[in-house]
């Protein structure tokens, strides 16, 4: 069974929203009409997003980590939105397990959206439907885009690579292997709602300078014939490269 | 949770409307039908009252959809869906109801087997309204048994209350019986209610930033969620008021919604016989406690803390 997913490397992302802009801009000009944009120049604008960036701020200042958190719909493998929904339009593709929502069955009840602990569905004010991430299905299934761009617009858009697309359930995949190998988890695991998308930690990235390496004997300068003086405590660790 | 009118307006009156035919038809069983003391049409009028209600919620049910021309829909998927289920009892309440009524207008024979099926359809109904909100796990204040037992209990409560109401105006004779139960099922939902109240005070989120983000580090803040306007996201799972507000309607529920009506209600059992005053008191006591369930509604919503808050704490 294919579960086509995202997996988002915390280490990499800049928080530059790329993703959250191509993600617009792809998503508003599909056939199922445009995501509202509700007083986009007045004091207070309202509109639709379906993939959202925002910034955490972990530990206490001066030892700080800034987090580039991007969030989107994790297609659970056990969406607790797709049972409430009373008129089945929401639902959980059985052949790539994408959950998507049938804008012409859609009643607006909001019922599913109060049944994702995550906040991944938003009610277009417009349309009056709910809508989400359908992970690009008209990219992802599209005969006439170049296979290359076969892909969700986010993952297309981020200049860090940090937003992997694939099929978790093939072990063998690009988004397993990160998962497996980098410690990829999911959000909020308390519900059992198995999300599908995972999230890739930071990485510890530690520069060891030892005092010898800040010198050294066979320092370039000899080429020019001017040898330095002999180093007060001998080689050090990286002498004798050359 | 953001309280909506349309809901509140929904569950309150329809759970009263499930309430008020309930004791119509114990009152039948108990043999008040046809007697002296009924006078004519009051159960066909309690019938009607209690069918106009339930439409009423059905018509601020619309009001939440942001598509209401589909709301057929909703019946297909009630295998899963306790909403689903809801869209499919209501009207069979509902019919239940009406066609007891006219079966009582009419003099017809077979309102007791009618009735019957009515009050499973009723019984139901209160099941299926708040499995709504109890089935959301991680709606921990919603996630429940006190959630069903409160929603039957108060909507009975409500139902009695206006079955006294309507009994203190058109039929004497029922009101002590009435207005006895509606004062055990005011107190008794004052009890449940209060027993979820202080569970909900002890509730420990489950979820957390640490969980929602997956970082396990005790000093987490947000900085930024993404955006600086609005969005369903930020509209929707928050009432926008302090805990002061809280505070307040609680009290308003409390005093209004259970201890002001049950002490009008005993005052009515205190003075029997004294019709005149004891219809007013009565009409006091459905207005009052009305008025009280429909801030206990909005309280049920606005307690419930979405985890999915946890990701809009700070614009910027």
């Amino acid at each position: 069974m294919t579960q086509l997913a995202l997996v988002i490397d915390l280490n990499v992302c800049v928080g530059c929203h790329a993703c959250v802009t191509s993600c617009k801009q792809w998503n508003t000009s599909g056939a199922a009409g445009p995501l509202v944009d509700d007083n986009p120049y007045g004091a207070d604008p309202s509109g639709t997003f379906f993939n959202r960036v925002q910034t955490f701020e972990v530990g206490e200042f001066p030892n700080t980590q800034t987090v580039h958190f991007p969030k989107s719909c994790l297609h659970c493998e056990d969406p607790p939105c797709v049972p409430v929904c009373p008129t089945g339009a929401s639902y959980k593709r059985a052949s790539d397990g994408i959950v998507l929502v049938d804008y012409d069955k859609c009643i607006g009840c909001k019922y599913c959206a109060w049944a994702c602990p995550y906040g991944a569905r938003e009610l277009d004010e417009e349309r009056k439907v709910m809508s989400k991430c359908t992970l690009c299905v008209d990219r992802i299934e599209s005969t006439t885009l170049p296979v290359a761009e076969r892909r969700p617009a986010c993952v297309m858009a981020c200049p860090t690579n940090a937003r992997l697309f694939g099929d978790v359930h093939d072990p063998a995949s690009e988004v397993s292997v990160a998962i497996r190998e980098r410690a990829g988890y999911a959000l909020m695991p308390e519900w059992n709602t198995r999300p599908a998308n995972h999230y890739l930690p930071r990485r510890r990235t530690e520069g060891k300078v030892h005092a010898e390496d800040l010198q050294r004997t066979d320092n370039p300068l000899k080429v020019d014939g001017q040898q330095p003086a002999a180093l007060p405590h001998g080689p050090g660790r990286e002498d004798f490269a050359t | 949770m953001n309280p909506a009118w349309s809901v509140i307006l929904l569950t309150t009156l329809v759970g009263a409307a499930q309430g008020l035919f309930l004791m119509l038809y114990g009152a039948e069983l108990a043999g008040y039908a046809g007697s002296g003391g009924t006078g004519p049409g009051f159960f066909a009028l309690g019938g009607v009252i209690a069918f106009v209600l339930g439409v009423a919620a059905l018509g601020a049910s619309f009001f939440h959809l942001g598509r209401p021309e589909r709301a057929w829909r909703a019946a297909a998927m009630w295998r899963t869906s306790w909403l689903s289920r809801e869209v499919i009892v209501l009207p069979a309440f509902l019919a239940g109801t009406f066609f007891w009524a006219v079966g009582h207008w009419t003099g017809a024979a077979w309102t007791q087997p009618l009735g019957a099926a009515t009050v499973i359809a009723a019984l139901a109904l209160y099941l299926c309204t708040a499995m709504i909100y109890a089935s959301i796990r991680f709606i921990q204040e919603w996630a429940s048994a006190w959630t069903i037992v409160n929603y039957t209990l108060i909507g009975l409560a409500s139902g009695a209350t206006l079955a006294a109401a309507l009994a203190g105006a058109r039929a004497p004779a029922l009101v002590p019986a009435f207005a006895a139960l509606a004062l055990g099922l005011t107190v008794l939902a004052t009890a449940t209610r209060a027993v979820a109240l202080v569970r909900n005070a002890r509730l420990a989120p489950r979820s957390t930033l640490q969980t929602a983000i997956g970082i396990r580090h005790p000093q987490i803040r947000q900085r930024a969620m993404g955006f600086m306007g609005g969005s369903f996201n930020t509209r929707e799972f928050f009432h926008g008021r302090g805990p002061g507000t809280l505070r307040w309607v609680r009290w308003v529920m409390l005093a209004a919604g259970f201890a002001f009506p049950a002490a009008l209600l005993a005052l009515v059992l205190a003075a029997e016989g004294r019709a005149v005053t004891n219809q007013w008191l009565l009409a006091l006591a459905l207005m009052v406690q009305g008025g009280g369930l429909l801030a206990e509604r909005w309280y049920f919503f606005a307690q419930a803390r979405h985890p999915q808050n946890l990701y809009y704490q700070a614009v910027s």
